[in-house]
């Protein structure tokens, strides 16, 4: 336990300047965003589908008041609720999206990378194919795809999310194994009888997933814009099933030019914060985790002073 | 062995490099590293020193403190008087132009220091013309062919890469670019531990060829007794950051005075080895080393006064310095002192 | 002994290698590959006979590229057979694959050169050496803990409490180098195949791990191939010692026997070569030249001649060896006379094809006879020139034909055997083999 403790403080305990404000800040704005999705039932003051309350319609289009604190939208729908529900909503999808991909790309890259031959040239050949289609094209596809057969749901947008990031998982993947199972404790394994299932899972696994944690976070910020711009397109989620920033936008796109700032700004605002947030800490991690890029911090060199009267090289 | 050829008797010439209480620390996350605490020595023109000692003793990090190469955060003081001035107080310029020029290195690992996009020709052009820029093309090529030529690497493979040479080839490249612009002292750290037996002995006969050849003192830092008895004029064995004997080769290995001296040599395996001795425990921790002597707890003949006083640096019975209680001054023991230290047991917890 | 059918019959024989050849293949650059060119095969063993006794400690020795590694690995079946067969309890290891092998690893286990990449980072020394187990079927954590414990106090890592959970970045490199041994004795293992054990460790831990290593073999009975370039600690610690170059073993036999009177050139350079302590000991050596050549492309003839101090003429010259006269030669001109002779022959690449004829010159096959001349004497000893058969006038320059070489297969002499032509056919062995 104390062993896991102290892991996890090793990117603080060990990092100097920059890089350590980096990830605290980027902690921060993340845990802010973790809260909101967590608590959102108790911290939103109204459903995210909720057009009334106690019997009174909500104005439409009603300026940020006491009663609605960032104003209502022309759903009737009001807007601070809605931007903490759409955490939620966000944070699931990059949730479900990470797991897939690192379900699917984790052990396909360790595979590919270990065995390698035909079946490592035919994987890398698809995965790179996808890789080099435009991720956001791919995910537009994919969205519109899904979408017919599964319904507007949570799990079809995050389907594919993870359809344009596991190429990624898997190239990182594969590549650290390629290099790993050439190591002497890999030959050890080997050496005592271990068949390949056991070195791939119990040898090379804990060692080629060090850099899947950098990666996850940097694509999570990465997967909100996408995330935002499918639902900006009309291709996400839809705004009875889940609030969702992305489709918010779009809505308000329609009141920026009538001077109603509000239901624009608060959910812009949330996705410019937590992608921010999150690369912090992903470019936050790499610096931390990444030897060549590691600032160890140093405690400065005090030298005491010698003893003036020894002339043979006595210490004091 | 060359004694003949190095000073003798009473004519002792001025010393081509003089370190005096050198001290060199560096920065950890855990506190400084005192990996070179106190070291004074000397070298005269065309001798060589060997420097011994387990790993992580502060071998080399004295070598790379002498030649200014050290990590970010280390600090250093005492005094290296070379040609007149201290190469430690100097000014950042003026120590760049003296190194390479009047100062050499030879590392460990040769094929990391060589650029593998680069002729070994760019390579001589390159550090020649950054220390002599006026000489012309036709000048710099045969310098560089003379060194390589002592070095037993044949002028056909001048415009050669790096990949093209074998490990040992490497390494007489890196001896002849050190080389290449004569300087008076050279620090060679651990030039042979990546080579293969056979090289190896070239390589030390190439090393011990050099005073003839090149006319410069050397300072060898190697974990290898043999090299040094080999290659070497006279020796200083290194035990956590302090030197604690230095001496003539022939003294200090037949009659060594300090006990680690002793029980290095007696760890070491040899052809006339007929049975396995071993120094219990490991080197310190630099970051908080043991009071007084740094070997007591190590030390098969520690007494009393060995954990409470720093043991005295005085001239060795037979010639050179040592720095231990035992061999004296008995009149600065305290009463009581030569008791035997009750240390504690080493366990294979302690060891290297 | 090894190479005499007889051996395979006796009862102390543990592992019989016949005629074992290992051959990689190169991989070669990516250019290479793409353009579909033959990139050639290494052969890091190259007919290996050997057998191991029973209870004894067998040294490998030679410098790097000269198989002794592969050869160890390949006891394993870690490199695989090329040729040849490892006979252990009546199964032949080189043709064993799958799950039939992996089983055989429980009872010949290896140990290697650098602790610290031998232990998986991410697992605890308890995981570690408890691995082992856990791949032979022990499916109870207690139970394995129990005998890693065990074992842990038997390579002397105790208390036991202090390591078992520690990584191998927090030990030392003895301590990591007791934990690699515990995981080779944990199967209970017949073989221990040591791949250099001491030899990237401090100097005062080698003697520690040596005397545990005969420990070890005096408690639980363990038979030794011990792997190594340095022939100190081979002769301290071996009983037999097989003298590995090229792929190919050149001498083997008794420790004693082969300390006492090194036969083969190459033994007696090893010996010559180990730095001594002791200063009064010191004696003037001439050591072989250059290094241990491209095993893809090795000598003609004895694969050591190019090296060896006491090369004869029938030893297999050729071109080669030619361009490493010139080019030595040319080391010691001036640059004027280098920039004379180096015009009168031109590029020596064309030299690199190792032929039994070269074409040497390229101005006029006067003045290349004259520069041969003056080669020829520098040093008029160099058995190099007792090879050559003629050298005749051919356009520009001239052609130089060598003999054909012996490469020399082992044979008995004395209380060894040997390979090479100084030690020739007795009344017992096979006669010499006509270069290949």
């Amino acid at each position: 336990m104390r062993r896991v403790l102290k892991a996890l403080a090793r990117p603080f305990t060990e990092t100097a300047g920059l890089a350590r404000w980096m990830l605290v800040a980027g902690i921060l704005i993340t845990a802010m965003f973790v809260i909101m999705a967590v608590f959102a039932p108790w911290l939103a003051p109204y459903g995210f589908a909720q057009a009334s309350s106690g019997g009174v319609d909500f104005p439409k289009v009603g300026h940020p008041s006491g009663d609605h604190l960032f104003g209502t939208d022309r759903l009737f729908f009001d807007v601070l609720s809605r931007v903490i529900w759409g955490a939620r909503t966000a944070i699931q999808v990059v949730l479900f999206s990470i797991v897939i991909c690192v379900v699917v790309g984790v052990p396909l890259g360790l595979v590919s990378g270990y065995y390698g031959g035909w079946l490592d040239r035919i994987l890398v050949l698809i995965m790179d194919a996808i890789f080099a289609f435009p991720s956001f094209l791919l995910a537009i596809v994919f969205a519109f795809l899904l979408t017919n057969l599964v319904g507007g749901t949570v799990l079809a947008v995050s389907l594919s999310l993870s359809a344009i990031y596991i190429p990624q998982y898997f190239r990182v993947v594969r590549n650290t194994t390629v290099s790993a199972k050439e190591a002497t404790y890999v030959e050890a394994a080997r050496a005592i009888g271990a068949s390949d299932g056991v070195i791939m899972r119990r040898y090379l696994f804990g060692n080629v997933v060090q850099s899947v944690p950098v990666l996850g976070t940097l694509n999570a910020a990465d997967a909100i814009l996408t995330l935002a711009g499918l639902g900006f397109l009309g291709l996400g989620i839809q705004s009875t099933d889940a609030a969702e920033w992305g489709h918010d936008l779009n809505r308000a796109l329609a009141d920026a030019s009538s001077g109603v700032w509000w239901t624009g700004l608060y959910p812009g605002l949330a996705i410019v914060l937590l992608v921010t947030g999150l690369t912090l800490v992903g470019e936050g991690l790499n610096e931390t985790l990444n030897p060549t890029l590691r600032q160890r911090r140093l405690l400065p060199v005090v030298m005491p002073p010698r003893q003036p009267a020894t002339d043979d090289g006595q210490e004091s | 062995m060359t004694t003949s050829e190095a000073p003798a008797g009473v004519h002792v010439p001025e010393p081509v490099i003089s370190a005096r209480d050198v001290r060199v620390w560096y920065g950890t996350t855990r506190g400084a590293i005192q990996a070179v605490d106190g070291v004074s020595f000397e070298i005269a023109p065309g001798e060589t020193l060997g420097l011994v000692g387990e790993s992580g003793c502060g071998k080399s990090t004295l070598g790379r403190g002498l030649m200014g190469l050290l990590p970010a955060g280390a600090k250093r003081d005492g005094e290296v008087i070379f040609k007149g001035r201290d190469i430690l107080s100097m000014r950042r310029k003026d120590a760049y132009e003296l190194r390479g020029h009047d100062l050499g290195m030879i590392f460990q690992e040769p094929l990391t220091r060589l650029n593998p996009l680069m002729r070994i020709s760019q390579h001589f052009e390159e550090t020649i013309r950054q220390h002599e820029p006026d000489l012309s093309k036709d000048e710099v090529r045969d310098m560089a062919l003379e060194a390589m030529r002592l070095m037993g690497i044949p002028p056909t493979r001048y415009k050669s890469y790096p990949h093209e040479f074998s490990g040992g080839m490497r390494q007489r490249l890196m001896i002849a670019l050190a080389l290449v612009l004569r300087p008076a002292f050279v620090v060679a750290d651990e030039p042979t531990t990546a080579l293969d037996v056979l090289v190896e002995a070239q390589i030390v006969q190439i090393l011990n060829d050099l005073r003839r050849n090149f006319r410069a003192s050397l300072l060898l830092i190697t974990h290898n007794v043999g090299i040094v008895a080999e290659a070497c004029d006279r020796v200083a064995v290194m035990y956590a950051g302090r030197i604690v004997e230095q001496g003539r080769v022939a003294d200090v290995f037949r009659n060594p005075q300090h006990p680690y001296t002793r029980e290095l040599l007696r760890s070491t395996i040899s052809l006339s080895t007929t049975g396995l001795n071993f120094i219990p425990g490991a080197p310190p921790d630099l970051v908080d080393p043991p009071d007084a002597c740094r070997f007591h707890p190590r030390c098969p003949q520690a007494m009393e006064v060995c954990a409470s006083r720093n043991p005295v640096d005085i001239e060795r019975p037979g010639g050179g310095r040592v720095e231990c209680w035992l061999v004296g001054p008995k009149d600065q023991i305290p009463a009581g002192g030569e008791q035997p230290l009750k240390q504690e047991e080493l366990t294979v917890a302690d060891e290297a | 002994m090894p190479t005499k059918p007889e051996a395979a019959t006796r009862p102390e024989t543990i592992i019989d290698v016949r005629d074992l050849s290992v051959y990689f293949d190169l991989g070669g650059s990516t250019l290479a590959r793409l353009l579909g060119r033959d990139t050639g095969t290494v052969k890091a063993i190259d007919g290996v006979s050997v057998s191991l006794r029973r209870g004894e400690v067998l040294g490998l020795v030679g410098e790097s590229g000269s198989g002794k590694s592969t050869l160890g690995r390949a006891l394993l079946g870690l490199a695989p057979a090329t040729e040849g067969s490892i006979l252990f309890e009546g199964e032949d290891i080189a043709t064993m694959r799958g799950r039939h092998l992996r089983a055989v690893r429980a009872d010949i286990q290896m140990a290697f050169q650098d602790p610290n990449a031998a232990l998986n980072p991410s697992m605890t020394v308890l995981e570690a050496v408890g691995d082992a187990l856990r791949v032979h079927g022990v499916r109870s954590a207690a139970e394995r803990r129990r005998r890693v414990i065990d074992t842990l106090e038997r390579v002397g890592l105790s208390p036991v409490e202090l390591f078992l959970n520690k990584y191998p970045r927090d030990l030392s490199g003895g301590q990591k180098q007791r934990v690699v041994l515990a995981r080779a004795i944990i199967l209970d293992p017949d073989v221990l195949v040591a791949d250099e054990p001491i030899s990237m460790l401090d100097m005062s831990v080698r003697a520690k791990i040596l005397q545990l290593m005969l420990d070890l073999k005096q408690d639980l009975g363990l038979t030794y191939v011990y792997i190594t370039h340095d022939l100190a600690s081979a002769k301290f610690f071996c009983d037999r010692i097989a003298i590995m170059y090229l792929g190919r073993i050149v001498e083997i036999g008794p420790t004693e026997e082969i300390f006492a009177k090194p036969r083969h050139p190459y033994t007696q350079a090893l010996l010559a070569a180990i730095p001594d302590p002791d200063p009064s000991r010191k004696v003037s050596r001439d050591l072989p030249r250059g290094e241990i050549p491209d095993a893809s492309a090795p000598p003609l003839g004895c694969s050591f001649h190019p090296r060896c101090l006491k090369a004869t003429p029938v030893c297999g010259w050729e071109s080669r060896d030619l361009r490493t006269l010139v080019e030595g030669h040319w080391t010691r001109r001036s640059p004027e006379e280098y920039a004379h002779e180096q015009r009168i022959v031109g590029d020596l690449d064309h030299l690199d094809a190792g032929s039994k004829t070269a074409h040497f010159g390229r101005t006029t096959s006067a003045e290349a006879r004259d520069l041969l001349d003056r080669i020829r004497d520098e040093n008029v000893d160099e058995p190099l020139w007792g090879g050559v058969s003629s050298v005749t006038d051919d356009g520009n320059g001239v052609r130089i034909e060598f003999h054909d070489g012996v490469d020399p297969a082992l044979r008995r002499d004395g209380g060894v055997e040997v390979a090479c032509v100084l030690y020739p056919e007795g009344a017992e062995g096979p006669g010499p083999v006509v270069d290949r």
